[in-house]
């Protein structure tokens, strides 16, 4: 187990510092922050660039400025804005957090339909509820995301004024974003636990539970289902890097203020440190519940711990 | 506890999926085959007497106008062209570099599979759509960049697809006979192993075809992706989001035509993969 865990912890750190390393040098060939800057300062001379390259800190070689960025990431210190100069760490803390309750409320919002829905098309393999369900998920599956909330929007914040159309403010802006990436995510969840069911209804504690002459229902959701909860849990962590992108776009049609949206406009200003940052931290975190999804495996199903 | 019943209700589902799947995308590519014949200024004729026509109200704009007063029709039709040429491109490209990657590190394993593996660990951790931000902020937004960003960072799925089955088949009585009798590894690799990939290879590429035209729309739509000035699906919707209040059809029908497009590769890719696959694990 400590092998195991060891092993899994040491990977994820690498991968972090490759991502952390391909973005520092990628984000460095897109242009200079200086002439960005500069522009509409009137006549500029390479003077006055270089001075703005040495108050940006882009003047250092490019390993120095990548061992401080993660100097900086220990102590979650991300660096200043090339922009305004507030502190990274500052607009991450306000757009994190608007973007990870939204992804929390997707997930919600999917596992609440799925799971029934899911339940209902194993139970009736073959018949026409299962089948609607089958249509639904691929008419799902072939949705832009951008678009279903486009779609969304023009149904309940224009024609019929229930929903605000955008915005980050309380509990009802919060339902179309939501809505959407959970749709989204329904239709492949609920493919998957249909599968899972099928393959547990199967088993024999599963007969075992109906001999006894357990409720359909308690069968179903309590013996059952828990069986499911080990496949369901590995793709939740499949699913969260997708999750967490489809959410930068949807932030978009929204005007969300999250991840997504800081990101956009870091990249139209050039400014090396929030994009930096916003790619880091995305990224660990995906590397993140990766990890602790793995780590979960090994208490909930002790076989794992000694492969 | 299968039975007749079920199993002929399956397999007339599986048979209107193929043919709802081809319907549906057979006339897309026709229509957007002969869009030239059938639009020849290919929406981009201003009118703006005409602007902000209704749909369904006159024959010459079926489904309504733009703020320019461009047909919508004739612009949805011309615009699919990016969507199934940058859908298609990537997947062939996507296919040649995948394939070629996941033989290599399933067949030799070492090295080449250790770097194939943690090039997927890095791939997962990464979001699409933040890997594409950084791409086209280095090299700008075009159709050819397009394609090479999703076969960057599609290419994985097959390589990792084709790793796992070459893992389990260089095991197998027919790899090793022709390993014992000397065959070179590069004629095993092409006529033992690749025959052998065909079918999963085709199912993951058909699906990948959708899902690639869905990550090009929604790069597009963000102003990434394809050149702004091409009419294209995503570009339309990108500028249709200005009027959502006032011409709700500018915003329906190019993402319509997405999510017919999409379905109809979807429905074909589900009903290849069950039919592909004879112990039909995943249609059951």
């Amino acid at each position: 187990m400590i092998g195991f865990l060891t092993k899994r912890i040491l990977q994820a750190i690498f991968t972090v510092l490759v991502v952390t390393l391909v973005v520092a040098f990628a984000i460095r060939l897109t242009g200079d922050p200086a002439l960005i800057s500069a522009q509409g300062g009137g006549t500029v001379t390479e003077a006055d660039l270089q001075r703005i390259r040495v108050a940006l800190g882009v003047d250092r070689p490019f390993y120095v400025q990548y061992l401080g960025f993660l100097k900086g990431l220990l102590t979650l210190d991300f660096g200043r804005s090339f922009v305004g100069g507030t502190p990274v760490s500052q607009l991450i803390g306000t757009a994190l957090p608007a973007t990870l309750t939204l992804a929390f409320a997707s997930l919600f919002v999917s596992i609440v339909l799925s799971i029934p829905l899911g339940v209902k098309a194993a139970t009736t393999r073959g018949k026409w509820p299962d089948q609607a369900i089958r249509i639904f998920s691929l008419i799902g599956l072939s949705f832009p995301n951008f678009w279903l909330a486009t779609m969304l929007v023009l149904l309940f914040a224009i024609a019929l004024q229930w929903l605000p159309p955008s915005g980050y403010d309380g509990f009802s802006s919060y339902i179309m974003p939501a809505v959407t990436m959970g749709l989204i995510l329904t239709a492949t969840n609920v493919r998957l636990v249909r599968t899972t069911m099928l393959d547990t209804l199967r088993s024999q504690y599963v007969m075992v539970a109906r001999a006894k002459g357990l409720s359909e229902t308690k069968v179903l959701y309590k013996h059952a289902l828990r069986n499911c909860a080990i496949v369901l849990l590995t793709f939740l962590g499949v699913q969260f890097g997708g999750l967490l992108g489809g959410i930068v776009v949807v932030e978009r049609v929204f005007n969300w203020p999250g991840m997504g949206t800081l990101a956009f406009d870091a990249v139209a200003a050039r400014d090396y440190p929030v994009l930096q940052s916003v790619i880091t931290v995305l990224s660990a975190l995906i590397i993140g519940v990766n990890l602790l999804i793995d780590l979960a495996y090994g208490l909930i199903d002790p076989r794992i711990r000694t492969q | 506890m299968a039975n007749a019943t079920t199993s002929g209700r399956l397999s007339r589902f599986k048979a209107m999926e193929f043919v709802v799947g081809i319907l549906l995308f057979g006339t897309i590519c026709l229509a957007v085959l002969f869009a030239p014949l059938l639009f020849p200024d290919g929406g981009t004729k201003i009118d703006l007497a005409a602007r902000l026509t209704a749909p369904f109200q006159s024959f010459a704009h079926v489904l309504g106008t733009d703020p320019l007063g461009r047909d919508v029709l004739a612009r949805v039709v011309t615009g699919g062209k990016v969507s199934l040429v940058v859908g298609f491109a990537s997947v062939v490209g996507s296919i040649f570099v995948g394939v070629a990657m996941g033989l290599v590190a399933g067949y030799y394993r070492g090295a080449w599979d250790a770097l194939l593996m943690r090039f997927v660990d890095v791939q997962l951790a990464l979001p699409f759509i933040l890997l594409a931000i950084t791409f086209f902020a280095i090299l700008g937004g075009s159709l050819v960049n397009t394609i090479v960003l999703l076969i960057v960072s599609q290419c994985v799925q097959y390589a990792r697809l084709v790793r796992g089955s070459v893992l389990s088949l260089r095991e197998r009585e027919f790899i090793l006979s022709a390993r014992a009798i000397g065959v070179a590894d590069r004629n095993i690799i092409l006529r033992h192993l690749l025959p052998n990939l065909l079918g999963p290879v085709i199912v993951l590429a058909t699906l990948n075809f959708a899902n690639n035209i869905l990550l090009e729309s929604s790069l597009t739509f963000l102003g990434l992706g394809v050149d702004p000035t091409i009419p294209s699906w995503g570009g339309m919707l990108a500028d249709a989001r200005t009027y959502l209040q006032t011409a709700w059809w500018v915003s329906v029908f190019p993402g319509l035509a997405i999510l017919l497009t999409v379905l109809g590769l979807n429905l074909l890719g589900d009903w290849l993969r069950d039919s592909l696959d004879p112990t039909g694990r995943t249609s059951r």
